[in-house]
């Protein structure tokens, strides 16, 4: 039995022992029971957020003055806006903001560019190492909140503008859709999300980058790309998982700041952050505190969900903490 | 130890100098012209043009920002362009003392209550009172400041009517109370948690108990040999804070009606000051890099262990 084992280790046998980690650690995330509560309630806000259109039973737009302010009731459960506007409808659109602002920040700047950097700063050493990681120790070292409210106000205008030509040709509205807020609130936080994920894949591939199956694989002719990606960031995924899903509420946070300032996502697209900054007065405390305290509260939940299930993941993907 | 401190020193006007451009360059390229700002939008043309060629807005933008820098270097950070006639100077340092107050009153909260906090908890892992404190810290850590400052002025400005909720006297008056409280919120969970964990390690150790055994006092152990090995992440975090603060000073300025630097520097942005952009981005960056460095030099002195400069420095 075990000869067998031992004289078939195929391809085939690898990939399942690599799959058997993600298996494992998943299964170790799902064992906890504040791993699934966490995840459940992420994937429902994150569902509601994408499936917007679908699941609310009015627009965002729709305006009634005759019903406006009104308190919660069953026909508008979290209550109406001052424009008579339903307040979960609107809600839930502010989750799609934030939906979409995570996903794709996370997806480009610590997914695509953090860890690419961090690949060739590791593998390849020398001045490609330094070079990588002194644009990124400086860019860490700025105070990222000045800058990004910064390039936001400055480059979302030409970007419109831009984006207003690509319309005549394509005789599409876009900018009304609010691509154009999402794109630019994306980049600027890519600017200084990317570092630390760099640094992290950095420092794992210099450990893994010295084992022997990497220099096994080099050996028998694979290209660097595919030693990069096939034999050394598979085994350095465990933190990079962690790292992000610690990340998650760091970015939903930046742009409900941004938002709350009123430098990040422009009316009328509904966002937690633009909809806490219409409310956030001492009078709409006194007269209507549900105004605030709904699109408050949503956003807490998610913010400590986030940050629970970053301690979950951690436990069951980091291999040190096990 | 030295020759680090200098090489961190020398990176520090390049990071400068980098910051600066790009936020001078954002400010010339990006949309509004000073000018017509400073002016307002009905603005006779030929005026426009004469202001412009005066100020030097015609030159190419390195000579434009070479001379920008050699002003600055001199302390003299221009004239606003919404508040005519008051140099930035003068705007900054009223507003920069009301939030370095504000700031220093929660850094003081957190310090003072999350590290006999979270030394408390440590000395009593797995009671009531530990478990007991980490929940709250965890809370206490995740609860973002947008729920905080409406609740806190909820109960106790408007129902309870015990303490003013808007506005600003100084250091020494109750407005600055609930503002300092819900900035200290967060920091005094991540300290307390942060205290706790590295107490809970250092504990363990056994130079720890040979302290004990060589019949030191319960009190001398703790606060000289647990404490002070167990502040060093925790001045860490110290120093990564301070982005935080700076973070949530923005929403608690604007809660709370602070006339501070946070507000300046929405209100700049949206009227395109950028002589005050400029300064405070530039003072922003200094402040922050100095801090880290303190951070980095604050080590030796509780660890000996540590040396500077060996290591790759992160």
């Amino acid at each position: 039995m075990l000869l067998n084992e031992v004289e078939q280790p195929g391809l085939g046998e690898r990939d399942q022992v690599s799959r058997s980690y993600w298996a494992i650690s998943f299964h170790r995330l799902l064992r906890k029971k504040i791993g699934v509560a966490c995840l459940s309630i992420i994937v429902v806000m994150y569902g509601a957020g994408i499936l917007a259109p679908v699941v609310t039973p009015y627009d965002y737009n729709d305006q009634n003055l005759s019903i406006a302010k009104q308190g919660p009731s069953i026909t508008h459960p979290f209550g109406t806006d001052r424009l008579g506007r339903d307040q979960m409808t609107r809600i839930i659109y502010g989750l799609r903001t934030t939906v979409i602002i995570t996903i794709v920040t996370l997806v480009t700047g610590s997914l695509a560019i953090g860890i690419t950097m961090g690949l060739l700063a590791g593998y390849f050493g020398k001045y490609i190492d330094t070079l990588i990681m002194r644009v990124g120790e400086v860019t860490s070292a700025f105070p990222e909140i000045f800058l990004v409210l910064i390039i936001i106000s400055t480059v979302k205008a030409p970007v419109t503008k831009w984006v207003r030509e690509i319309e005549d040709v394509v005789n599409f509205d876009i900018v009304s859709l609010g691509v154009v807020d999402y794109l630019v609130l994306s980049m600027a936080l890519t600017i200084f999300s990317w570092f630390g994920m760099a640094r992290l894949v950095r420092g794992q591939v210099l450990q893994v980058r010295e084992n022997q199956y990497v220099e096994a694989a080099r050996s028998i002719g694979a290209t660097t790309p595919r030693i990069l990606f096939r034999h050394v960031l598979p085994n350095v995924m465990g933190p990079v998982i962690v790292t992000v899903s610690a990340g998650l509420a760091a970015v939903a946070g930046s742009e409900i700041l941004l938002s709350f300032l009123g430098i990040g996502i422009q009316p009328p697209t509904p966002s937690l952050g633009l909809m806490i900054f219409e409310n956030g007065s001492i009078s709409v405390l006194r007269s209507n505190p549900h105004l605030l305290l709904f699109p408050v509260l949503t956003l807490s939940v998610l913010l400590f969900t986030f940050n629970l299930l970053g301690d979950a993941v951690n436990d069951a993907f980091n291999p040190r903490a096990r | 130890m030295g020759t680090y401190i200098a090489k961190r020193l020398l990176w520090l006007p390049i990071i400068l100098l980098i910051v600066s451009f790009i936020t001078f360059a954002l400010g010339r390229f990006g949309p509004g012209d000073p000018v017509e700002v400073l002016m307002g939008q009905y603005a006779d043309e030929k005026v426009v043009e004469r202001i412009r060629e005066q100020r030097g807005f015609n030159d190419p933008i390195f000579i434009q920002y070479g001379r920008y820098l050699s002003n600055v270097v001199r302390g003299d950070f221009g004239e606003s362009f919404k508040y005519r006639g008051r140099t930035v100077s003068e705007l900054l340092k009223k507003k920069m003392w009301v939030s370095a107050q504000l700031n220093f009153a929660a850094l003081f909260l957190s310090v003072s209550i999350g590290i006999p906090l979270g030394l408390f908890a440590a000395l009593r892992q797995g009671t009531f009172w530990d478990t007991g404190t980490v929940a709250m810290t965890l809370l206490g850590q995740s609860i973002p400041v947008f729920l905080t400052a409406p609740v806190v002025l909820l109960v106790f400005a408007l129902k309870l009517d015990i303490l003013p909720t808007h506005g600003w006297g100084g250091f020494f008056d109750t407005r600055i109370i609930l503002p300092a409280v819900v900035m200290g919120v967060p920091g005094i969970a991540i300290i307390t948690r942060l205290t706790r964990a590295s107490t809970l390690e250092v504990i363990g150790q056994d130079y720890i108990r040979t302290a004990r055994a060589k019949g030191l006092s319960e009190f001398v152990v703790q606060r000289r040999h647990v404490l002070r090995n167990a502040m060093i992440p925790v001045i860490t975090m110290l120093g990564f804070s301070l982005a935080g603060i700076a973070f949530t000073s923005f929403i608690v300025e604007r809660f709370f009606g602070i006339p501070g630097i946070g507000n300046l520097f929405i209100e700049s942005i949206f009227s395109r000051d950028f002589p005050i952009i400029n300064a405070v981005i530039i003072i922003g960056t200094t402040m922050f890099v100095i801090a880290n460095l303190l951070v980095d030099m604050l080590y030796p002195w509780l660890d000996p262990r540590i040396r500077l400069g060996g290591e790759y420095a992160s």
